[in-house]
C-alpha cells in the first residue's frame, strides 16, 4: 500500500516538473524577445540578465512613429482582415455544397482543394511573380504589389485549410435539420444563413481567426510579390537583419509587435482550438 | 431532390479562386521547366530545352545536397515531435490541477510568425548576448557559435523547429485521444493486459488515422521551411543549413536562373507527393495488420 501512495506522489511530481520544464522552454524564447526589445544597444552587451530593470521605449516609439512602418502595420492588417473574410466565405459556400449535394466526383474535387497546400512556395514564387508583373494587368496596374494581390494570393494555402477545417463540420451538422427547415417552407439561401450559419458559428469563426493568423504571419509570398506599396510587417522584419543588422533591440521590438495580434486572438480561439484540430480525422 | 446547379455555384467561387492562384501558376512552372530561361544571360528570351534542366538537375552536387539535408532535417523534426508530443498528450488526457494553464501556454509557439520565430531564436544564440551561448560557455566551457560552428547551427535549426511545432502535434494527437472510446481500453486492462499492450495493440491503431494526418501535415511543412532558417541562420555557415526551399529562392530570385529554378521546384514536389504516398502505403498496412 505504501509504495503504491509514494509511485502515485512520484508520478504526481514527474509531471508536474516535466510541464513546469516545458512551460519555461515554451515561454523563455519569446520571453527574452521581449527583454532584448527593453534594452538599448549599450546595455545588450552588459552581463545578461534575464530580469528586466528599466525599459527602453524608444525601440518601440521609433519604429510606431514611423510612417513606412506604420504603413507596413496597416497593409497586414488590411491584407489578413480581407483575406481572411474572403477565405471563411468561400469555405462556408464550397463546404456547404461538398456536403448537401451529391455532386458528381466530389471528393475528387475536395482532395484537388488540399493538393493546392502542398506545393513549396518557393515553387510558386515565380510563375506568381510573373503572373502578377506581366499577365494579370490592365494598362499600367497589375495585380503587383497591390493589398489585393496578397488578399488573392494567400487563398492558395488559406482556403484549402478552411475548406478541410469546415467540411468536418459540416457533415457534422445533421441534413434532417434543414430538411426539416426546408419542409417548412425555407429556401436554399434561408437554410444556409438562419439554419446553418448559426449552426457553424464556432467553426466559423475558427477558420476566420485561424486564416487570419496564418496570413499575417506570412512571409514569403509578401516579401517576393510586393515592392512598395503593400509591404506587410513580416517583410519589414526581415528588412531590420538584413539593412541595419546591430540593432538587435528595435528588431526585437518589431518582433514583438508583429506577434502581438496573434497572443491577443489566441486568448479568444485556445478553448476551440482542440476540437478544431481534429480535421474530421476522427469519427465518433 | 436537390438542385445541382446551385451547388456548383457555390462551389465554384473557390475553384476558380484555387485555379488562378493554385493551379495555373503550376501549369506555368511545368511550361517554363521545359525551357532555358535567366534573364541575366546573353539570350534574353526563353529557349525550349526539354528534358535538359532535368538531366542537370540529377548531377547537379548543390542541389542534391540541399534536397538530402532537407530529408534528414525532416526526418529529425517529424519523428521526434511525434514522440515527443504522443507523450506529452498522453498526460495532457489526465485531469490535474494548472492543466488547462499549461495548455494555453503550450499553444504560444503555434500562432508565432515564422519569421519571428526565427529572429527569437537567432536572439536566443547570438553570440555576445543571448542566453544559450553564454550559460553553456559558463557552466560547460562550450563556445556555441552558430556562424562559425555547422553543427550548432544545425542544432539550433532543429531546436527551433521542434519549439514550433511540437505543440500543433500534441494539440492534435490531444484532439484524437480524447475520442478515441475507453471501454476497449479499459476492459483490456480488466482482462490482464499491461499498460504497454494495451498502448501499443489497441490506443496506437485506433489512434492511427490522426497519427497519419499529423504526419503528413507536419512533413510537407517541413519540406518547404524557409523563412524561419533564413532569419536564423540565412542557410549558413556555408551552406550547413540551406534547406531545399532556401536553395530554390536563390536560384530563381538573386541569380533569376528562371527555367532552371521551374525544374527544381517540379522535382521536389514531385518528391513531397512520392514520400507521402510511401508513407501512406506503409502506415496503412501496418494499421491493418495490427487492428
Amino acid at each position: 500500500m505504501r509504495t503504491a501512495r509514494w509511485r502515485k506522489i512520484l508520478g504526481w511530481i514527474g509531471l508536474y516538473t516535466l510541464w513546469i520544464a516545458l512551460t519555461l522552454f515554451t515561454v523563455l524564447p519569446i520571453y527574452w524577445m521581449i527583454v532584448v526589445s527593453s534594452r538599448s544597444r549599450v546595455q545588450l552587451f552588459d552581463a545578461p540578465t534575464l530580469l528586466i530593470r528599466s525599459f527602453y521605449i524608444q525601440n518601440y516609439t521609433g519604429p510606431l512613429s514611423d510612417p513606412v512602418f506604420q504603413r507596413y502595420l496597416l497593409n497586414s492588417l488590411y491584407v489578413s482582415v480581407g483575406n481572411a473574410l474572403v477565405v471563411t466565405v468561400l469555405a462556408l459556400f464550397a463546404t456547404y455544397a461538398l456536403s448537401r449535394w451529391r455532386l458528381p466526383s466530389a471528393d475528387n474535387i475536395f482532395f484537388w482543394t488540399i493538393t493546392n497546400r502542398m506545393a513549396p512556395p518557393a515553387a510558386f514564387l515565380l510563375p506568381l511573380f510573373l503572373l502578377y508583373t506581366q499577365v494579370f494587368r490592365i494598362g499600367n496596374w497589375a495585380l503587383f504589389d497591390t493589398q489585393i494581390g496578397l488578399i488573392l494570393l494567400y487563398c492558395v494555402f488559406n482556403l484549402p485549410f478552411a475548406i478541410w477545417l469546415m467540411k468536418g463540420i459540416m457533415d457534422g451538422i445533421p441534413i434532417e435539420i434543414d430538411e426539416a427547415a426546408m419542409v417548412d417552407g425555407a429556401g436554399q439561401w434561408t437554410v444556409l444563413w438562419r439554419v446553418i450559419v448559426p449552426l457553424a458559428a464556432p467553426g466559423l469563426a475558427i477558420t476566420f481567426i485561424l486564416s487570419l493568423i496564418f496570413a499575417w504571419n506570412e512571409y514569403l509570398f509578401a516579401a517576393t510579390l510586393t515592392s512598395v506599396n503593400a509591404r506587410t510587417i513580416t517583410t519589414g522584419l526581415a528588412e531590420f537583419v538584413t539593412v541595419t543588422g546591430t540593432n538587435w533591440g528595435q528588431m526585437a521590438a518589431v518582433a514583438t509587435i508583429s506577434i502581438l495580434p496573434a497572443l491577443i486572438f489566441l486568448v479568444f480561439v485556445q478553448r476551440y482550438i482542440v476540437t478544431g484540430l481534429t480535421f474530421g480525422a476522427v469519427k465518433e | 431532390m436537390r438542385f445541382n446547379r446551385l451547388g456548383w455555384l457555390l462551389l465554384s467561387p473557390s475553384l476558380i479562386v484555387l485555379f488562378i492562384v493554385g493551379f495555373l501558376p503550376f501549369l506555368y512552372v511545368i511550361w517554363v521547366g521545359f525551357h532555358d530561361w535567366n534573364i541575366f544571360a546573353a539570350t534574353r528570351g526563353m529557349t525550349w530545352t526539354g528534358a535538359n534542366n532535368y538531366r542537370r538537375l540529377v548531377f547537379d552536387q548543390d542541389f542534391l545536397a540541399a534536397l538530402w539535408r532537407t530529408l534528414v532535417f525532416t526526418f529529425t523534426v517529424v519523428t521526434s515531435e511525434l514522440v515527443l508530443g504522443f507523450v506529452l498528450a498522453q498526460t495532457l488526457t489526465r485531469q490535474f490541477p494548472g492543466r488547462a494553464f499549461f495548455r494555453t501556454i503550450y499553444v504560444l509557439p503555434l500562432v508565432v510568425a515564422p519569421i519571428a520565430v526565427g529572429a527569437t531564436w537567432r536572439l536566443m544564440v547570438i553570440p555576445g548576448f543571448g542566453p544559450i551561448p553564454y550559460f553553456l560557455e559558463r557552466w560547460f566551457g562550450i563556445q556555441y557559435r552558430i556562424g562559425t560552428y555547422a553543427e550548432h547551427a544545425w542544432a539550433t535549426a532543429v531546436l527551433m523547429d521542434i519549439w514550433h511545432w511540437t505543440p500543433f502535434v500534441t494539440l492534435t494527437l490531444l484532439a484524437g485521444l480524447s475520442a478515441i472510446p475507453r471501454e476497449p481500453l479499459e476492459q483490456a486492462l480488466v482482462d490482464g493486459a499491461n499498460r504497454w499492450q494495451v498502448f501499443r495493440y489497441l490506443t496506437i491503431p485506433m489512434m492511427m488515422p490522426v497519427i497519419l494526418t499529423v504526419v503528413f501535415i507536419r512533413i510537407m511543412d517541413a519540406l518547404r521551411v524557409v523563412d524561419e532558417v533564413y532569419m536564423l541562420t540565412n542557410g549558413g555557415p556555408g551552406t550547413a543549413t540551406t534547406l531545399i526551399g532556401l536553395h530554390i529562392f536563390r536560384v530563381v530570385f538573386p541569380k533569376t536562373d528562371y527555367g532552371y529554378g521551374s525544374a527544381m521546384s517540379l522535382l521536389v514536389l514531385y518528391v513531397t507527393i512520392v514520400l507521402c504516398w510511401l508513407l501512406f502505403v506503409a502506415l496503412s498496412n501496418v494499421g491493418k495488420q495490427k487492428a
